[in-house]
């Protein structure tokens, strides 16, 4: 790199030219749209909004003190990590058995990749409003297949479960492609040798598969635990707001979604945005530190 | 060896009766609602489980969902923001990708390093000042303001760029022996050869936007300027408790998404893996 150090030649002068005009476009975008908005959002957690979005008012960290000393946020905190603790292991899990089966020479592999995928070209909001009608209890398929009244979406012990149970359907075949695609990355001599000392499929699975695809299952748990914490479409969509598990699955992104959209308090949205900004990026820090433990690298 | 058979088409049988059980349950929710979108209500809300299929296929709610809600608006709007989401993204992404694949310049790996932030930073962070500078553009309820926050793409920069990392170094070479200068050079040698990666950006693109519910709810209010997705979140509340017109709307939002899917799979599967878990 030229650090002014030496006069730049014609070849490098035109390099930079080049260079900087081809990422003009991409970073004043960016920062545009998103670089400037965090320090705005930053800047408006500070205020109360004013009526009519007029006249907002400076509180300094009376914001931050209701978010973080209220019960909705931590709650919301609370039943986002409920809703990652149904939906990151078990779409995992699943797509994993799906994965190893799928790797092998099976009739009609690619029909049953198509299907599994299949819901990530849903949209979340089609997918939701079948879900909330599945789980309805009166009219409900699931209740009447199984000959049942539970009220999947309104019980406060059960919503959070069967929301869960969506998010694992989501998104359990876009796992398994990347699954999938880690076990290609396996050398097939491993097995091979394995079978001649006599391991079993399982044993196999155990202490080759799950080893060596611990790079991809980790990439996976990392980006699913983030995604999740993200939540949104499905509680906004299957919830309304006169059903009384609300309150139990409600998550962080719905709460601040009310508080900024519904009820155009934007400081107070900032601020649970922002709170949400760092919880996120202490568990990213702790993923990454825990990655360098866990996962195998060749 | 018999008996190493025998015991390999028992593990082949229960791993499809695995597969089936599994597919038959993926499978269900979609099922359910294009069966329901045929119904009559009275049939949709029947609570004999054994009423699976319309006793007649009715195309009733599909004309009422179509007239009352405006879905030719709905349709038309979600075209023109995936539309133009893909060509900014693909356009922008590509020649940032390019410049910070192959290129040296001053301030690069500065410039970069704001890339992998802006990555790794919750997109709702973005949200109310997005909206403050739309509805202050006056681009509320437009197109304009439906394709604002799409309009560059860190993750497609990245992704462009590890695409033109992976080509060979004399491509570049033997092009300035021949004369042509560096925008001829990314035009006519290097952009055809990561068509692939563009490929990817802007089905991983198309899919995104097509999927995004909060950002339309929050600059298009007016049912006739939203999208498909906000416009089903709109008719939820309105039509709450009629199933069929409902799951009609359901059937004609996710269709045609299914059906490019179906189409295109193999690139379908590639653009929305490389997204790396943004969707």
């Amino acid at each position: 790199m030229a650090k002014g150090k030496h006069k730049m030649t014609p070849s490098e002068k035109s390099q930079a030219r080049w260079g900087l005009a081809f990422v003009a476009p991409t970073m004043i975008g960016l920062i545009v749209l998103n670089f400037y908005p965090i320090f705005n959002t930053i800047y408006q957690s500070f205020f109360k909004t004013g009526d009519f979005g007029m006249g907002n008012v400076f509180v300094g960290l009376q914001n931050f003190a209701s978010v973080l000393g209220g019960n909705e946020f931590w709650r919301s905190l609370g039943n986002t990590f409920k809703y990652a603790l149904i939906e990151v292991p078990f779409s995992i899990i699943f797509a994993l058995l799906l994965a190893v089966f799928l790797n092998r020479k099976i009739a009609f592999r690619s029909g049953y990749r198509t299907i599994f995928f299949l819901p990530m070209v849903a949209a979340p909001a089609a997918v939701a409003m079948v879900w909330k009608f599945l789980y309805n209890q009166q009219f409900g398929l699931i209740n009447n297949v199984f000959g049942t009244q539970t009220a999947w979406i309104s019980d406060p012990g059960i919503a959070w479960i069967s929301i869960g149970v969506i998010g694992v359907w989501s998104i359990v075949g876009y796992n398994m492609i990347l699954l999938i695609s880690g076990l290609q990355e396996i050398p097939h001599d491993y097995y091979e040798a394995a079978e001649i000392d006599g391991a079993t499929g399982v044993k196999q699975f155990f202490k080759i598969t799950i080893p060596l695809l611990s790079p991809t299952i980790f990439f996976i748990l990392q980006t699913r635990i983030i995604g999740a914490l993200q939540q949104f479409d499905l509680i906004y969509m299957v919830m309304d707001n006169s059903n009384r598990a609300l309150s139990s699955v409600e998550t962080v992104v719905y709460y601040f979604y009310t508080q900024a959209f519904t009820y155009n308090n934007r400081g107070f949205g900032a601020a649970i945005v922002v709170s949400m900004l760092v919880i996120i990026m202490l568990i990213t820090f702790l993923l990454q530190r825990a990655e360098k433990k866990w996962v195998f690298y060749n | 060896m018999e008996s190493y058979r025998a015991k390999k088409a028992v593990t082949q049988g229960l791993i499809h009766v695995f597969l089936i059980i599994f597919s038959f349950s993926m499978l269900v929710p979609f099922l359910w609602m294009v069966l329901t979108a045929f119904k009559t209500q009275a049939e949709s809300t029947s609570i004999d489980p054994f009423v699976f299929f319309p006793s007649s296929w009715s195309f009733d709610s599909f004309s009422t969902v179509w007239t009352s809600y405006n879905f030719l608006y709905l349709y038309k709007n979600t075209l023109l923001m995936i539309l133009f989401r893909v060509i900014c993204a693909v356009l922008t992404a590509t020649m940032a990708g390019y410049a910070f694949g192959r290129l040296n310049f001053p301030g690069k790996n500065l410039l970069f390093s704001l890339i992998l932030i802006q990555m790794m930073v919750p997109s709702q962070i973005f949200i109310i000042p997005q909206y403050i500078m739309v509805s202050r553009l006056g681009w509320l309820n437009t197109i304009a303001g439906l394709v604002f926050p799409g309009a560059v793409t860190a993750f497609g920069t990245f992704l462009l760029k590890t695409g033109y990392q992976g080509l060979p170094r004399d491509l570049e070479e033997a092009a300035s022996i021949d004369g042509c200068n560096i925008g001829q050079q990314f035009l006519v040698i290097m952009m055809p050869l990561t068509r692939s990666s563009m490929v990817s950006l802007g089905i991983f693109t198309a899919v995104f936007a097509f999927k995004d519910l909060m950002w339309p709810m929050i600059v298009c209010s007016n049912a006739s300027s939203t999208t498909l997705s906000a416009g089903l979140a709109k008719m939820q509340g309105q039509f709450s408790s009629n199933y069929p017109q409902l799951m009609a709307a359901a059937t004609m939002a996710s269709l045609p998404m299914i059906v490019l899917y179906l189409i295109f799979q193999k690139q379908f599967v590639e653009g929305i893996a490389t997204s790396g878990g943004k969707l």
